[in-house]
């Protein structure tokens, strides 16, 4: 008797998030299935792998991945090119990290000028993101969603302490909303919900139960994930339903491991290969977990998730 | 069903106060109220009272005993102090309480206690090592705090098992794990075995207008698992007891003619029960 493959299914179904404008839009989300268990359900997209880009020069980037940037990262237009051009990037996520007030501490304005000029340079989908700074994001993503108005953007990201500000700011512009909470899935739904009061479009959110490197907390990041499509699918828990959002790059690229050289530890081989490696293993183990939408720097290592995401599909 | 009264803890603020001043006024009001709302026991909680311990815990059970004839639980990890608070303890209003020992070797010295002074004695069920998994480590570690017992010499009608209710708005598969417990610690003996949780931690961390609610039909929940007592706000139980009955009606599939009410309950069961992920604002969804 051949083998038939027993199947689960499931009341529930993850929104499907298209971004962008014209012929290089995108979609993600849409499944009803566990990550890539197409034999079960519908698995309409693949997971997407957006180019990071920042607005400022990647100084505290590790050499190893500001090396395949070094000829266009002093100018985030001539950068972000290079990831549509070049390197060919499907979507690309701006970072305004230079209006930290610890960093360049630049304006509003400053940033609403070069998410203008940047999206005046590509025709993929773009990713706002700000400075993580929860009081400063406020004004900065209001100018970007503004400077951005219709262009279909991902806006990021809403917190809890600065959620209703720039969850207005991504509605009024026609935007799709990241809302970030801190490894902690109650609070991932509480916050789903509060900008859903709010009058916000749940089918137009993304969550972001935060992202971990691989040796720094990533199964925390992975079981949250987890959780998260179990209540979206078998609970049929409309707010727990938005796509994830897994930002990689930011997260794997500060840790010792993907910074200390080989001549420090010899036993840890070469550090180019290692930070790759490590870059990739993360974002492979998210797309596992449930991750739809992933942010991440070295060329090398998105190549080598998107094999992998062939490979799964 | 009995209640120990759960007000008299130094984490309330004016309580914090009242025994630091050694002012009796507030803390008889409290016992006396807590009496007055049906509570059985008054529970004593000086948190570890390292210093000075056993004066404060004299001094509570004497001035609470003073105006309020109910046996007083002794609710601190000094295990000295819980010895002072016993040669005072007024037996005649019925036995201490000792909160508690647990299958950590440090609390076992809580039993050498209880047996010396004729006193109950709370068993927690949790080991040095971390916080149990699920009912059935409850229950294995039920099982050597019983065993224990026996040897210290405290019997097992006084021994009261404690599954540790943990907070819903982090550990939201707790919730049930603690009702199974509940019901696993009756089958451990013969008369079954007592139950005691400390209910409210339950909604600790929660929205404070929703903590009446989830501890309402939490502790009714427990109480048809066949839970005997529980740390809890009396005023607040003698509430649940009122709903008994619409909560029971909701569980058996029937309507109940206060529609705002079903669905209070019927959310509040689907978190409970882990059909639902909590969130703060699970009620308005």
């Amino acid at each position: 008797m051949a083998f038939v493959a027993p199947k689960e299914t499931y009341s529930g179904k993850v929104y499907q998030v298209n971004i962008g404008t014209g012929a290089n839009a995108l979609s993600f989300g849409g499944e009803n299935v566990l990550p890539f268990n197409a034999f079960e359900g519908a698995v309409p997209n693949k997971p997407v792998i957006a180019y990071e880009v920042q607005d400022v020069p990647p100084s505290d980037w590790p050499e190893n991945v500001q090396k395949p940037y070094s000829s266009v990262s002093g100018d985030p237009v001539t950068w972000a090119k290079f990831c549509q051009e070049t390197l060919k990037a499907k979507a690309i996520a701006l970072r305004l990290v230079g209006t930290h007030p610890d960093r360049e501490n630049r304006s509003p304005e400053d940033a609403a000028k070069t998410v203008k000029d940047v999206l005046s340079a590509i025709n993929v989908p773009l990713i706002i993101l700000g400075s993580n700074h929860a009081e400063k994001d406020s004004p900065v993503l209001i100018a970007a969603a503004e400077a951005s108005k219709d262009k279909n953007c991902i806006i990021g990201k809403a917190q809890e302490a600065n959620y209703k500000t720039i969850a207005a700011a991504a509605m009024a512009n026609n935007h799709k909303l990241i809302a970030m909470s801190e490894l902690d899935i109650n609070l991932s739904k509480q916050l789903n919900i509060l900008i859903t009061q709010m009058g916000f479009d749940k089918e137009r959110l993304i969550t972001d139960p935060m992202c971990s490197a691989l040796g720094y907390g990533l199964e925390y990041t992975y079981s949250v994930m987890e959780r998260i499509r179990l209540a979206a699918l078998t609970q049929n828990d409309l707010t727990m339903q938005p796509p994830m959002l897994a930002d990689v790059g930011m997260y794997v690229w500060k840790i010792k491991e993907t910074q200390a050289p080989e001549s420090e530890v010899p036993l840890w081989g070469n550090a180019e290969e290692r930070g790759i490696a490590w870059e990739a293993t993360t974002a492979a183990s998210l797309i596992m977990a449930g991750a739809e939408l992933l942010i991440m720097r070295h060329p090398k290592a998105v190549s080598a998730v998107e094999k992998v995401i062939e490979e799964l599909v | 069903m009995l209640i120990i009264g759960e007000k008299l803890s130094i984490i309330a603020k004016r309580v914090r106060e009242a025994m630091m001043k050694k002012d009796k006024g507030p803390i008889q009001e409290i016992a006396t109220r807590q009496w007055k709302e049906g509570s059985g026991i008054i529970d004593a909680n000086i948190g570890p009272a390292e210093d000075g311990g056993e004066d404060l815990m004299q001094w509570m059970v004497t001035t609470i005993q003073e105006v309020v004839p109910l046996p007083v639980c002794l609710d601190t990890t000094n295990a000295s102090a819980i010895e002072a608070g016993l040669k005072v303890h007024n037996n005649q209003w019925g036995r201490a309480l000792i909160n508690s020992t647990s299958n950590d070797p440090e609390r076992f010295p809580i039993l050498e206690l209880g047996a010396k002074y004729n006193a109950q004695v709370i068993g927690l069920t949790v080991g040095k090592g971390g916080l149990p998994a699920d009912a059935g480590e409850r229950a294995a570690i039920a099982a050597e705090i019983m065993a224990r017992a026996m040897e210290y010499g405290v019997p097992l009608e006084d021994l009261w098992l404690d599954p540790l209710v943990l907070q819903i708005a982090t550990s939201q598969d707790h919730a049930l794990k603690v009702v199974e417990a509940i019901q696993m610690f009756q089958e451990m003996n013969d008369p079954p075995m007592k139950t005691v949780v400390g209910l409210s931690n339950i909604s600790n961390g929660c929205p404070k207008h929703i903590r009446p609610i989830l501890n309402k039909y939490y502790f009714l929940m427990l109480m048809n698992a066949g839970l005997t007592s529980a740390i809890a706000d009396a005023h607040e139980m003698a509430e649940a007891l009122n709903e008994k009955k619409l909560l029971d009606d909701v569980l058996a599939g029937k309507k109940i003619d206060n529609p705002e009410k079903e669905k209070e309950i019927k959310k509040t069961l689907d978190v409970i029960m882990g059909r639902t992920l909590y969130a703060h604002s699970y009620l308005e969804m």
